[in-house]
């Protein structure tokens, strides 16, 4: 029943999270890359006010999924490594924390452009 | 070789069409102008190694057949006039040069193939040439990648958005004069008119005003009124754009008939092909007239068609730079000979 | 630009606004919603996954947003995102996967322009963006947290 429960928690907020790019998309045209920026961004800050993570413990992947929640582990390792490290670590613990999401996302690229090549829409 | 009013050429010395080809992709040949198209493809890449070499092999293909029906041994045509959307017209002159004919390379966007008729005709109602070869042609994947987003992107397309044909249109225009056989009458050159659109995803918006103007020049310098044609023909304004330029001359005090005034683009894809407001393209007037359009006035179905090329004149760094759209049209008359 | 041109412009783009169609903002809502959604409760099921496979609380969610990243662009190279983000908008390109989709679509479609110019450079062409703004907003806050614990707190 715990599981369930989760997985609702997971589906609703991360689909309000979606919604809420979907209405800035069809109210102010901006472009997809835009909003990738915007949520990362507004991650990173929501965080940073202390905003963020109550709601990363309350919906778990519901919030980590979405951009936001990259923004979120980015803020996160920069904290984490100021904690432990002084100054020098708000210029590591994002990329730290986020390592191995952009070196998937690279490499996983990479592939995709040797293996597959692009279709025509139908 | 005349001039009326303050943009018209009269051809008085006789330009006729000499033949007509067009081809289509495998979505617009899934559309409802499917039975006038010459040649439907049954793959966009058509066998090359990219969608830039697969338009500019379609245009050659197109070209080539319309040379062949005009009666014209390879390679023999004096002039080659043609334009495309690839940044510095490459598949234009890719063809040229796989063709090897003297090549006159021309870009109005999607207004190119009317351009290419206007200026081809001057040029053998002038006596400079006696035959030539007027073309275009646009593809969607190529447009796709160089204006919008990669094809693999998952995004969604706002309601007044187009989507580029993947189209080629040719016409061989000769000098001279044959019983029942279409010839150009006059052409009009168009002014650029930029009321300040910079939405990308509606050029409808943008072209729409120098449409309107492009059309009711042509009426005022020729002294002919909506009804002396059968079809007024847009090139891509979809149907967004469509309603605006309606609007546009019911401001202007000027009647156009509603069945007249019949857009290439609005006209392309069905509904369900969820092509958003029509097809755009340089492509797309060139295959409808090419196709439906010259079909018709030779099967005597209609007399006389006013063909009037849209050309949103922005390139990727304007869009960046968020410059407004400058539009741009142009207009030929086609008639039947006696 | 004159007044009376002005006026014009002004004119038209009213008349614009009015003749454009506006985008189904409740369908839209409802497909970006469920789509979100479901890609979320896989995210929890692959969370559920690492925790079972004993990964510890620090690699769990790069495991998660790894195998995420590995299905979207995937699924872009076999030409089913793009479909799937027609339909959902934002449902599909909010989530990381549609980050993943953002990087693996024009690597795809530049592999023409070659390995290096064209796969290597247009790889971040939607990505970078989200990579330079990401990242330099991590450090801004992590200098801020740095000067708050040791002058304020």
């Amino acid at each position: 029943m715990e599981v369930l429960w989760t997985f609702v928690k997971a589906f609703v907020v991360g689909g309000l999270i979606c919604v809420i790019g979907e209405i800035l998309i069809l109210t102010t045209k901006l472009t997809s890359a835009r909003i990738l920026v915007l949520f990362v961004v507004s991650g990173v800050v929501l965080t940073a006010l202390g905003l963020y993570k109550p709601v990363v413990d309350f919906a778990g992947a519901g919030a980590t999924v979405p951009l936001t929640g990259f923004g979120y582990s980015l803020a996160m390792g920069a904290f984490e490594a100021v904690n432990e490290n002084g100054l020098i670590g708000a210029f590591y613990g994002g990329v730290t924390n986020t390592a191995a999401g952009i070196t998937a996302a690279v490499l996983f690229g990479l592939l995709n452009a040797l293996l597959f090549k692009p279709h025509a829409k139908p | 070789m005349s001039r009326v009013g303050r943009q018209t050429f009269v051809y008085d010395n006789p330009v006729e069409i000499a033949s007509h080809v067009s081809y289509v992709g495998p979505k617009e040949g899934k559309g409802p102008l499917a039975k006038w198209f010459d040649v439907v493809l049954e793959d966009d890449l058509m066998g090359q190694k990219s969608w830039e070499l697969a338009e500019s092999h379609m245009l050659t293909q197109c070209v080539e057949q319309a040379e062949a029906e005009a009666g014209l041994a390879k390679g023999s045509a004096q002039a080659f006039l043609s334009g495309d959307l690839n940044d510095q017209i490459i598949a234009s002159s890719f063809a040229a040069r796989a063709m090897q004919l003297p090549f006159l390379g021309l870009y109005g966007a999607c207004s190119t193939f009317v351009q290419a008729l206007v200026v081809g005709g001057a040029l053998i109602s002038g006596g400079f040439l006696e035959t030539a070869l007027c073309a275009a042609s646009s593809h969607f994947c190529t447009a796709e990648r160089q204006f919008r987003f990669p094809l693999e992107l998952g995004n969604q397309r706002p309601p007044a958005a187009h989507w580029t044909t993947t189209a080629a249109g040719c016409a061989a225009i000769r000098a001279g004069k044959s019983k029942g056989g279409l010839r150009l009458e006059c052409g009009t050159i168009g002014r650029v008119v930029d009321l300040n659109i910079t939405d990308a995803n509606n050029m409808g918006a943008a072209m729409a005003p120098a449409v309107c103007d492009c059309i009711a020049r042509h009426l005022e310098d020729t002294g002919r009124a909506p009804e002396d044609y059968d079809i007024i023909a847009t090139g891509d304004l979809g149907w967004v754009g469509r309603n605006i330029l309606m609007e546009l001359f019911h401001r202007r005090g000027l009647k156009m008939p509603d069945e007249v005034l019949v857009d290439c683009g609005a006209s392309m894809f069905y509904k369900e092909q969820d092509a958003h407001a029509g097809g755009s393209g340089c492509g797309c007037i060139a295959s409808v007239s090419c196709g439906m359009i010259m079909k018709r006035l030779e099967a005597g179905e209609w007399n006389r068609a006013l063909m009037v090329g849209s050309g949103a004149m922005l390139s990727p760094t304007s869009s960046m730079q968020a410059q407004s759209i400058p539009g741009i049209a142009y207009a030929v008359a086609v008639g039947r000979n006696e | 630009m004159s007044q009376r041109d002005n006026r014009k412009v002004v004119e038209y783009q009213k008349l614009v606004s009015q003749m454009t169609p506006n985008s189904r903002m409740l369908q839209g809502c409802v497909r970006a919603f469920w789509v979100g959604g479901l890609i979320c409760c896989l995210g929890q099921a692959i969370t559920m996954l690492g925790e079972s496979l004993n990964l510890t609380i620090a690699t769990t969610p790069m495991f998660t947003s790894s195998v995420l990243i590995f299905l979207g662009t995937t699924l872009t190279g076999i030409g089913v995102y793009d479909r799937i983000g027609k339909y959902a908008g934002a449902g599909s390109i909010v989530p990381i996967t549609g980050f993943a989709n953002s990087i693996a679509a024009p690597a795809i479609e530049f592999r023409r322009e070659g390995l290096v110019m064209g796969v290597g450079a247009k790889l971040f062409q939607l990505a970078g963006p989200v990579l330079v703004y990401g990242i330099s907003s991590s450090v801004v806050v992590g200098i801020f947290y740095w000067m708050i614990r040791k002058w304020i707190v």
